[in-house]
């Protein structure tokens, strides 16, 4: 399983979950390439040992940023662009373990994995935090440089 | 119609058309407050909740409430309802105009056909279930069983309407067919085919909303919202449990 091949994977998530939410046409590419980018940083932060919650947390935040951006660019909300690119960070996998276990009785190993779903969910939420700052340095930015550029 | 009973209308309307169809709070806020503000209201009040849009202007005697009872996510409807307010801040379309194609607007579904939207779940259900769980033996059944489960979830709640009973009878037919796929040995494991065909189904626009209103200061939808996306994830476990305590 290539590196390619997982962020192709990515895009073709992204893609999916748009068609499902019923986003505007013109916006899938969009969003699909930053469900890729945002996959290749998760990729990144594991293969440099960083763990599945720093890696969603990074993702969230990239997905912030780049979706404000991109509605910025593109005129549309940017929950547009930033709800199909989350699909691939959903810790879909720790709560379908956690529900397993619960229904097999083995507490032990349930509370654990819900640990992680609440550890992940609370990482991409703090990284949409961050983001949201991110954004408004950015804009602030702009802000001052339109200003001086036009003085 | 008053200039001020028809400024009202039309924000109002535009503001249940965001809420129905998945927006989150505060950007509806900022819609409506907008477009009262092009329409030359000098300070207008709203209040929006997701069971609920309300909204006057300051100093004069009118005030109305709009109640949203159905929410579906149609983030199209939510992008042209944006554009028509851009159009209107413009000055490209006026007041009549605005409240007539948002009437349009709320009439027509411009929704992707069922067909695309099967493709889509196709799309999610297998490339997830590859990416979480690096393997491939059991790409084909995933994505067949995923595609199958989001059509009885699309139907069941289009005839039903009742979300979540929906998904618990998606989740139950998903946890069955797996079962009975790693039965007749067309898969090799019946978790990977699980986590792979919930996943179009996965609550996405209500958690990210929650998370988003919440950040933004709306401590009454917001949490109305982790609720809503809670009870959703809960119908779906609820319904795979069944099936592993059954097996």
């Amino acid at each position: 399983m290539g590196v390619i091949g997982q962020l192709i994977l990515a895009y073709l998530a992204v893609l999916g979950f748009g068609l499902i939410i019923n986003i505007p046409r013109h916006a899938l590419n969009v969003a699909g390439w930053i469900g890729t980018i945002t996959w290749a940083s998760y990729l990144i932060m594991q293969a440099a040992d960083g763990g599945v919650v720093l890696g969603s947390f990074i993702g969230s935040v990239g997905i912030g940023v780049l979706s404000n951006l991109a509605a910025h660019y593109k005129k549309m909300p940017s929950i547009i662009f930033n709800i199909p690119s989350l699909v691939s960070f959903v810790p879909g996998s720790q709560a379908y373990q956690m529900v397993r276990n619960f229904a097999l009785g083995k507490y032990d190993q349930a509370v654990g994995f819900m640990l992680q779903v609440v550890v992940i969910t609370g990482a991409i939420a703090l990284g949409f935090l961050v983001a949201e700052l991110l954004n408004q340095l950015i804009a602030f930015c702009l802000q001052q440089w339109q200003k001086l550029r036009s003085s | 119609m008053t200039t001020d009973e028809l400024i009202i209308a039309t924000c109002l309307k535009a503001g249940k058309i965001m809420v129905e169809n998945g927006s989150e709070i505060s950007r509806v806020d900022d819609t409506m407050i907008r477009i009262a503000q092009n329409a030359g209201v000098v300070q207008a009040n709203t209040y929006v909740t997701i069971t609920g849009v309300m909204m006057s202007i300051q100093g004069r005697n009118a005030t109305q409430i709009a109640s949203v009872t159905k929410r579906t996510i149609d983030l199209e409807k939510v992008s042209q309802v944006n554009q028509l307010s851009r159009e209107f801040a413009d000055q490209r379309i006026d007041l009549p105009t605005l409240h007539a194609r948002l009437g349009q607007l709320d009439q027509a579904s411009r929704s992707f056909p069922l067909w695309l939207q099967l493709v889509g779940a196709a799309l999610v259900s297998g490339p997830l279930m590859i990416m979480f769980r690096q393997e491939t033996v059991n790409t084909w059944p995933t994505v067949v069983i995923g595609t199958l489960g989001y059509l009885v979830f699309y139907l069941l709640n289009r005839y039903l309407k009742i979300k979540f009973l929906s998904e618990l009878v998606a989740a139950l037919l998903i946890g069955f067919s797996a079962e009975w796929a790693y039965q007749v040995g067309w898969g090799t494991n019946i978790n990977d085919i699980i986590i792979g065909s919930l996943m179009p189904l996965v609550p996405g626009v209500p958690l990210t909303n929650a998370v988003r209103d919440i950040l933004a200061g709306n401590f009454v939808s917001g949490p109305a919202r982790a609720v809503e996306a809670l009870i959703s994830a809960a119908a779906l476990g609820f319904g795979i449990a069944v099936v592993i305590t059954i097996f």
